[in-house]
């Protein structure tokens, strides 16, 4: 079990949040420059790596912000939480 | 890079077969003639067909490659033990009860092909034919399973609505759900053409099938690297015991597709998930049917040694590791809790994970990855219930180049055409 730690709430249990995905990194500012197959990309392929993985946790049951961590996929272990919108 | 020279296919050697007649003639010997299900073979330098996991649907592959294909020259590759992967980490529910036009007749071709099976590879699954009965507790899910009745029933698939005291009356030991409860039960859904069997049997069967037919099997095998020639073609592998080369390299490794294709930076819309069950001590018979919960994100089924096998939805969160969480856990057994109060009292005795990719669409892959000489089959997201269809798909897929009908629109390019196929799985809705 994770206990991520909400800049805004401090160290919390994971299951007052909702895991909202892998970060798919900038969208893209001139959306006219990217073709069709460069676009599927952008919304569909994720990074799924052995090892670190950047995602969003939505505090639902908390502050109600977007907690941007960084977790090793193979050990669970959250080494840094790197962005935080509320 | 070199990529080996050609190996040489192995002829077909008669398999003992299993009979009432073979069991007395061995009983005189005190059983000590039967001989290993497969063979160990010296690993060759190239082989035609190199399939990378010994798991379900790579053995199927590699059985139908020689039975319907005539392929010999083939080698299966498997990290660790052969069956220890996700065959033998699921919950051995076989089913069709699908949405999509794309699914359906997959699924039913795969239930059609377990009932045969046993008889096809002479050995014995276990398959028990019990049904699975869907409990339903908010109008959304009872509008959407009888939805999913109407498409079932254009392809052939079962899907029949029951009322409350029918419920009642198969299974007596669902006592929760009642009309002053969080969830009431408004209605069930019955999947007769719903099974479960014995998955060693399946990886055990199939592989001693292929083996009979010439198929190599090597274990602890570790695949690091996949290979490409100059021409960009994938040509092998790089394993822990030296390169093997091959025509075509076939994975079908479950969550860990993605990291052998980053080997040679290829992207795939695959996330890997770890997803886990739960097994309690033996009690008497009480389920004799696969029950589902899907409002509340639990199914569960009794084993015939007894044992109450529980499996729930995936961990949160992109996981390779095979293990359980302990919220997972809870919200699993705490939401059975609500309708089976009675097994509050029962102890666990076991419980697993195992990590399998989720393509972006909750659909599997089968289909060539765009490179020549390299195929996938991933996004098996309760897969067992497809190793069959998978298999004879996938080896259709690599014999001719061309996508089986059954799976003809589960193509990797289906992404660059945003043709989704939205499914989800039996507790979670995408």
């Amino acid at each position: 079990m994770l206990i991520i730690d909400c800049p805004f709430c401090g160290r919390r249990d994971e299951r007052e949040f909702s895991h909202g995905g892998p970060d798919f990194g900038p969208r893209p500012q001139d959306a006219g420059a990217l073709g069709d197959r460069e676009w599927v990309r952008q919304l569909t392929v994720p990074v799924n790596p052995l090892g670190k993985v950047r995602e969003w946790w939505w505090h639902e049951r908390g502050c109600g912000g977007w907690v941007l961590i960084v977790r090793d996929t193979e050990t669970h272990e959250i080494l840094a939480v790197e962005d935080f919108r509320r | 890079m070199r990529c080996g020279s050609p190996g040489t296919g192995r002829g077909i050697e008669a398999v003992q077969g299993y009979s009432l007649a073979a069991l007395v003639r061995r009983s005189f010997t005190g059983h000590s003639g039967w001989k290993p299900l497969w063979r160990s073979h010296p690993l060759s330098e190239k082989y035609d067909v190199l399939i990378v996991g010994a798991g379900g649907h790579g053995l199927a592959t590699a059985y139908y490659l020689a039975r319907n294909h005539g392929r010999r020259n083939i080698a299966v590759l498997e990290r660790g033990w052969l069956g220890g992967g996700n065959v033998g980490r699921n919950t051995v529910t076989v089913r069709s009860n699908y949405l999509r036009d794309e699914s359906i007749p997959f699924y039913v071709k795969s239930v059609k092909l377990y009932e045969g099976l046993s008889k096809e590879l002479n050995f014995n699954l276990m398959h028990s034919k019990r049904g699975m009965i869907d409990i339903v507790q908010t109008w959304p899910k009872l509008r959407e399973l009888r939805r999913k009745q109407l498409a079932m029933d254009l392809h052939g698939s079962t899907y029949r609505q029951i009322g409350v005291d029918e419920i009642r009356r198969r299974i007596p030991v669902l006592t929760g759900g009642g009309p002053d409860s969080r969830l009431p039960i408004l209605a069930g859904m019955v999947h007769t053409d719903a099974a479960v069997n014995r998955h060693d049997a399946v990886a055990w069967g199939y592989a001693r099938a292929a083996d009979a037919m010439g198929v190599q099997i090597h274990q602890h095998t570790a695949v690091r690297r996949l290979l490409r020639n100059e021409s960009g073609s994938v040509c092998g592998v790089e394993t822990n015991r030296g390169t093997i080369g091959a025509d075509a390299v076939c994975l079908a490794v479950s969550g860990h597709t993605t990291t052998l294709t980053d080997t040679i930076g290829l992207d795939l819309p695959l996330r890997t998930f770890n997803l886990s069950a739960f097994v309690s001590e033996p009690v008497k018979p009480v389920i004799d049917v696969v029950v589902n919960c899907p409002d509340l994100g639990v199914y569960l089924s009794q084993t015939d040694k007894g044992e109450l096998v529980i499996g729930g939805g995936t961990d949160p969160g992109q996981s390779f590791r095979r293990g359980i969480k302990q919220s997972v856990f809870e919200d699993t057994v705490g939401a059975m809790l609500e309708l089976f109060p009675a097994f509050s009292r029962l102890k666990l005795l076991r419980q697993w994970g195992g990590h399998l990719d989720i393509a972006h669409d909750a659909s599997p892959i089968i289909s060539s990855a765009g490179i020549s000489g390299l195929f996938i089959s991933a996004g098996w997201w309760g897969g067992y219930k497809a190793i069959p269809a998978g298999g004879m798909t996938f080896a259709h897929l690599i014999a001719t180049g061309t996508p089986h009908p059954l799976a003809e629109s589960l193509v990797l390019d289906r992404f660059d055409r945003l043709e989704f196929i939205l499914e989800a799985g039996t507790t979670v809705s995408v």
